[in-house]
């Protein structure tokens, strides 16, 4: 099965990126878009045949090893 | 008995050979080059991970690298009390295995900085004693990721326990800033609770000769050997 990781810096760290995109999208007429933040997607395979509970533990634990620093970060797992 | 010190490289970094030369130089004692995949470390006073960009900074500075084989021998070296400095990438990769709280984001204004700068130290420490205090250090930064970030009462814990190593502060060039890259309070260093783990962006290894325009980065090294 294929996973998804979306991984943000948590809402109160400074997410500089986000603002530089902001002004560049107001700069071309995009002036409805506000409070821009960019995170990265993580995607990997899993065997089909793991449970849910072997699966949600597996990353969990990959997270929290390595793929996500939680002093500034969070993720969440897509679909 | 001279001090024996070490230096890790890892795949992306690039002031290892400073590093070396820095504590060749100001040591006079053996001093060995061990490569991240190497399962132990020798028994020395100091380790350094150097600056650079290991592993190419793939997914946060510091992370795979915080993972190497050898990090389980630094962990150990730490333990037992002896000296570990991380110098920028370094710092990041302390950060990352845990041993100093906090972590590094970007600068705030997004840019690459690699120029002078100034610091000076806060709280005491083996790391910082032959420094005057309000003595102002002229040592170079270069780091993208170098802005200090830690929650409120990490940063209440920090002050408590007078972990705070080096600030930046202005200096004598007259653009120079308070605070260059957005760290929380300032801060340029921070060691372990213990205090024989220091943290610091400022490059100390690219200020000790006499070909570089500062020596000021010779009062770390001299500080742990008197």
């Amino acid at each position: 099965m294929r996973i998804k990781i979306l991984i943000r810096l948590k809402s109160q760290i400074l997410e500089p990126q986000g603002k530089v995109i902001e002004q560049s999208l107001n700069n071309l007429g995009f002036n409805e878009f506000h409070n821009i933040r960019q995170g990265k997607l993580i995607e990997l395979d899993l065997p089909d045949n793991l449970s849910k509970e072997e699966k949600d533990q597996k990353i969990d634990s990959a997270c929290k090893k390595l793929l996500v620093n939680d002093i500034i970060e969070e993720y969440e797992v897509l679909g | 008995m001279s001090f024996k010190s070490a230096v890790i490289t890892f795949p992306g970094s690039n002031c290892d050979r400073d590093a070396l030369c820095y504590l060749q130089d100001l040591t006079k004692g053996v001093v060995y080059n061990i490569w991240h995949e190497e399962a132990s470390l020798p028994k020395v006073d100091l380790v350094i991970l150097p600056g650079g960009f290991s592993f190419g900074d793939y997914l946060r500075s510091g992370a795979m690298a915080s993972k190497s084989k050898i990090i389980n021998d630094v962990i150990k070296h730490a333990n037992d009390d002896r000296y570990l400095l991380g110098i920028c990438n370094g710092f990041q990769i302390l950060t990352e295995i845990g041993l100093l709280e906090g972590a590094l984001i970007q600068n705030k204004n997004l840019k690459f900085l690699g120029k002078n700068c100034f610091i000076k130290k806060k709280f005491k420490n083996n790391f910082n004693l032959s420094i005057k205090e309000d003595q102002v250090l002229q040592i170079p930064v270069a780091h993208n990721e170098g802005n200090f970030y830690c929650d409120n009462e990490t940063l209440k814990s920090l002050k408590n326990n007078e972990q705070i190593a080096f600030e930046y502060c202005k200096g004598e060039f007259s653009n120079s800033e308070e605070n260059i890259n957005g760290s929380i309070e300032a801060i340029a260093g921070i060691t372990n609770k213990k205090k024989n783990i220091l943290g610091m962006m400022p490059h100390p290894e690219r200020a000790y000769s006499d070909f570089h325009p500062s020596q000021d980065g010779k009062l770390i090294i001299e500080s742990l050997i008197t």
